[in-house]
């Protein structure tokens, strides 16, 4: 019973003897009450860790931030400092543009859909108590599959000679052509990327809705009659942790995880078609071989994803509170 | 087997948190003392740095001849038994009870015949195969003792072991775990939050409060002179009445009524009597009757007298009436320093002998 | 209790038909042959062909990419999904052990540096992490396809977690035990995490047969193809042919996606519990 307990009135500090805290690792409070007080074992249980973090994560970042202010040659005879010029290249380029202008209606027609898809079966799947089990084991099986295998078939589906859905929409007279007209392309790239995330949010808000404690769910009964008042007025606040988790996720999802669908769907031929950023990034860099300018965006993006995770952060400390 | 000393001991949180100071203590050999006291009081927290789980700030503890201050917990020949038990939820009853003497490297027959002897103190032999999550409370709370006992350690150090288990099972094992210390003659030192419990199995209280010891002494010598209104109030149920009295002309004046003799100076003081120690009589404290608690033996009568609350134990069958009189002997009337909550004079009664 | 009605089956039904009739599709069509499809269509029932399909798919040099088997993407991929797994769980559960149960200096400092790392997704920097792997000599090998994947602290982050939920009375039992930081890892912790090795372990093969991205600009020997690299290379050599090989094509789609989901399916219960509740 008796904790740690916080310090109640923290005197103030000199920044000097905060430093010096935080060097000793005593600022947080500490995860255990009972720590091992040995200066070396710890090393030997971080250092794989910490090596392979600073070879491959640090080490590339900070070259994606230095040649974003050079001009490589191309044939690889040095590199020219240029400041900031390939990012307001970047920037003022009406290419990037759109496709910056695509990626922010694809993130957020995608995490709209596989949100709302998502929510929709999860509340009735969880009304119905026999079969959800086996419901359960047919959307996990979905979310099992890797985005570019989920693509391919996706682009079987849409086939222009063997396509179902090509058929289906020529009843209805119109001629589909995922590949060739844009629209159709952004049509086929949502359904599969939304097609791909739905099973996931599933997993998510059904096993939130399962966590509302049934004295909960029974005092709404008494209290609210309409089924749609108990869900808006008490089910719905009871997710929003979960919703808010899950749309971090799902942005994230839209913007990097779907790399493998729209690689399957666009097969490197950019022309004419609608891609994402992170897309981008990978064709200026590995196609077109313009280092600069795909370290830069790299970097634009990783400001982007920062902002978004510190937002994620936040709120996961606020989420103690929910509770 | 040893005696446990503490000297002076503190201990300082991180942030400036005072939690324990200037403990002074000793647990001679083969003595049962308990550490009593509200949540909070630092009670854990003195235990804790016996075992070598919390650093000690300042003073000196010593386990036997040695001073531990700098000791690995494994190092000091105590065993301990904690709450929630403790108990590693992978290993068998056996493995549970072995683990430690394995670490010590004592050889294999010598570990199954401690463990073999403690399950049959224990009456674990039947368990010993099973995992902790097979086992009931109670059963768990015999292997988290039996792996101190198999230790044959210096001390045993409880930390509230009985308060996970429900009100019938935590008395049948307060009165084994008395059983078993006199049995073993291990000197141990016991913490708990519950008076009652603490008043059960102690040789020797020790009654803390705000990380300071407010009294030291046996059961009844605690219960029958509390050395201050905090003890007064903690120990015993229902808690001593303590009301706001004063001193005129050597006399002791509740409510403006005269409760009896005293050699004080004049002046405010806090007035303590026991509940059990106040009658009902044909004259005395007029008090109104407010509400009646029943306990089936007895009941407890709560009044108010002028405007403060007061309680007394009455047998179910004595008469009740909306204003009564009470009296209470001479000799129960506890007298505190107001501002200070210190007890003012020796104690007229005679603490009765325990029993052994 | 809440009565269920007609239209709720309705939507729930749809929502199911919806999401795996794509993949019934794949795998029935799969047993047809190429022409079958070319000229009929997708199949909602199973073909004759299949057999054939799968065994050229599987053994026959050439395929789709020249001269690597179907069966050797297969290993690869299985490498690829295991060693990561493995690899994540001994890395995090290590680092994890460290930042939970000691105190040391530059504690702090060290969690923010692991931790960073959740902050961006290997995409952003493929192009400066492609360099450093020529750099290292570490192109066409199992550790460039596997190691550099390791440096996100997911895994850390879950076991850190766990760690925290453990009751702290057990390493303080442990102490007084004699169990040093060694004995207590392994004696005590990596016991008690069993279940929770497990659903990391399911999580961290499924991530790791599914990536895509890394090794696509990971490996140029076929040898090292994966099934996902593999799906690549179909793309690749299906453009400008007549009759594409259809067939061939969900064949490996499907191999490519039974382990993940019978490994999902199977352990659904730990998989479901390892996803939901390590996020907290």
């Amino acid at each position: 019973m008796t904790h740690t307990p916080l310090p109640i009135t923290e005197s103030p500090l000199s920044f000097a003897s905060r430093l010096a805290r935080w060097w000793r690792g005593g600022d947080a409070q500490p995860a255990k009450r009972v720590q091992f007080d040995r200066p070396l074992t710890p090393w030997v249980f971080l250092l794989p860790q910490l090596a392979v973090v600073v070879i491959f994560f640090y080490w590339p970042s900070v070259q994606a931030v230095t040649s974003s202010f050079y001009i490589e040659d191309p044939f690889g005879f040095g590199s020219t400092f240029v400041g900031l010029e390939n990012y307001t290249e970047v920037l003022s380029n009406n290419e990037y543009r759109s496709t910056a202008g695509f990626t922010l209606f694809f993130g957020i027609v995608v995490t709209a859909l596989s949100l709302g898809f998502g929510l929709l079966l999860a509340v009735k799947a969880d009304k119905v108590i026999r079969g959800a089990s086996a419901y359960k084991t047919v959307l996990i099986s979905v979310y099992a599959i890797a985005p570019p295998v989920a693509a391919l078939i996706g682009m079987m589906l849409f086939d222009m000679h063997i396509g179902p859905f090509t058929e289906l929409a020529a009843l209805f007279g119109y001629d589909l052509k995922v590949g060739v007209n844009y629209r159709d392309t952004v049509f086929a790239l949502i359904t599969i990327a939304v097609w791909k995330q739905i099973p996931y949010n599933f997993i998510f808000f059904l096993s939130g809705l399962q966590s509302v404690p049934v004295s909960v769910r029974e005092a709404a009964l008494i209290d609210a009659r309409s089924g749609w008042r108990r869900f808006v007025d008490v089910t719905l606040p009871l997710l929003a942790p979960t919703a808010f988790f899950l749309l971090i996720i799902n942005v994230t999802y839209a913007l990097f995880d779907t790399f493998g669908i729209i690689d399957v769907i666009v097969k490197d031929k950019p022309a004419n078609n609608p891609i994402t950023l992170v897309y981008k990034v990978y064709l200026d860099g590995f196609k077109g071989n313009d280092i600069g300018s795909s370290s830069a965006q790299s970097v634009i993006l990783m400001v982007l994803v920062t902002v978004l995770t510190v937002v994620q952060f936040r709120y996961l400390e606020r989420r103690v509170h929910y509770g | 087997m040893a005696q446990i000393t503490l000297k002076g001991v503190g201990k300082t949180y991180a942030g400036g948190v005072q939690a324990v100071s200037d403990v002074n203590l000793d647990v001679i050999d083969r003595e049962f003392v308990v550490l009593v006291g509200p949540s909070g009081c630092g009670k854990s927290t003195l235990l804790r740095m016996v075992a070598g789980l919390e650093e000690i700030s300042q003073g000196e503890i010593a386990i036997g001849p040695r001073v531990v201050n700098r000791l690995e917990p494994a190092e000091r020949d105590i065993a301990m038994v904690f709450q929630n038990y403790a108990l590693y939820p992978h290993m068998s009853v056996r493995e549970n009870m072995a683990y430690g003497l394995k670490n010590r490297k004592t050889p294999k027959s010598e570990i199954e015949a401690r463990v073999a002897q403690a399950a049959r103190m224990l009456e674990l032999g039947p368990y010993l195969d099973r995992k902790p999550r097979a086992l009931s409370g109670g059963q768990r709370q015999r292997v988290a003792m039996g792996r101190a006992i198999v230790r044959q350690p210096a001390a045993f150090l409880f930390d509230e072991p009985l308060s996970n288990l429900d009100a019938k099972l935590r008395v049948s094992m307060r009165g084994e775990i008395r059983k078993l210390q006199r049995r073993l003659g291990t000197t141990s030192l016991y913490v708990t939050h519950d008076q009652l419990e603490a008043m059960t199995l102690a040789d020797r209280l020790v009654v803390l409060n705000g990380g300071q010891i407010e009294q030291v002494g046996s059961p009844l010598e605690v219960y029958h002179a509390p050395a201050s209104t905090f003890v007064a109030a903690f120990i015993g149920a229902p808690a001593m009445n303590l009301l706001d009295a004063y001193i005129e002309g050597g006399r002791v004046k509740l409510e403006g009524h005269d409760m009896g003799l005293v050699a004080l100076p004049d002046g405010p003081i806090t007035l303590g009597i026991r509940a059990e120690d106040l009658s009902i009589g044909t004259q005395g404290l007029p008090v109104t009757l407010d509400y009646v608690e029943e306990l089936g033996a007895n009941r407890i009568v709560h009044c108010f007298a002028g405007g403060q609350r007061l309680a007394l134990i009455q047998p179910p069958e004595a008469p009740l009436s909306e204003h009564m009189t009470l009296r209470a002997r001479p000799q129960a009337l506890h007298l505190f320093d107001t501002t200070r909550g210190a007890r003012l004079v020796a104690p007229a009664t005679r603490i009765p002998e325990p029993v052994a | 209790m809440q009565k269920i009605n007609p239209l709720d089956h309705l939507i729930l039904i749809l929502g199911a038909l919806f999401l795996i009739a794509p993949v019934v599709l794949a795998v029935m069509s799969s047993t047809h042959s190429a022409i079958a499809i070319h000229t009929g269509g997708l199949f909602l029932l199973p073909g004759s062909d299949g057999y054939e399909t799968y065994h050229k798919v599987l053994t026959a040099k050439g395929g789709f990419t020249g001269n690597v088997t179907g069966a050797r993407m297969l290993m690869n991929s299985m490498i690829m999904g295991v060693g990561f797994a493995v690899g994540k769980i001994v890395l995090s559960m290590m680092a994890a052990y460290a930042l939970v149960y000691f105190r040391f200096r530059l504690a702090t400092l060290f969690f923010w540096i692991i931790f960073t790392t959740l902050l961006l997704p290997l995409e952003v920097r493929i192009m400066p992490s492609y360099q450093v792997m020529s750099k290292l000599h570490l192109l066409n090998t199992y550790t460039g396809l596997i190691v550099p994947l390791l440096a996100s602290a997911t895994g850390t982050f879950y076991f850190r977690q766990f760690f925290k939920s453990v009751p702290d009375e057990l390493l303080e039992a442990a102490r007084i035990d004699a169990a040093g930081p060694f004995k207590f890892f392994i004696d005590i912790l990596v016991p008690l995490s069993r279940t929770m090795i497990a659903a990391i372990f399911i999580i961290m093969f499924v991530y790791g047969w599914n990536q895509y991205l890394w090794p696509i600009l990971m490996t140029t020997d076929e040898s090292f193809f994966t099934l996902m690299r593999g799906i690549k290379a179909i793309l690749q050599v299906w453009v400008g042919s007549q009759i594409p090989d259809y067939n061939e094509a969900f064949a490996l789609a499907v191999l490519a996606m039974i382990p993940p989901v019978l490994v999902v399916v199977i352990f659904q219960r730990m998989f479901i519990k390892g996803l939901t509740e390590s996020d907290k």
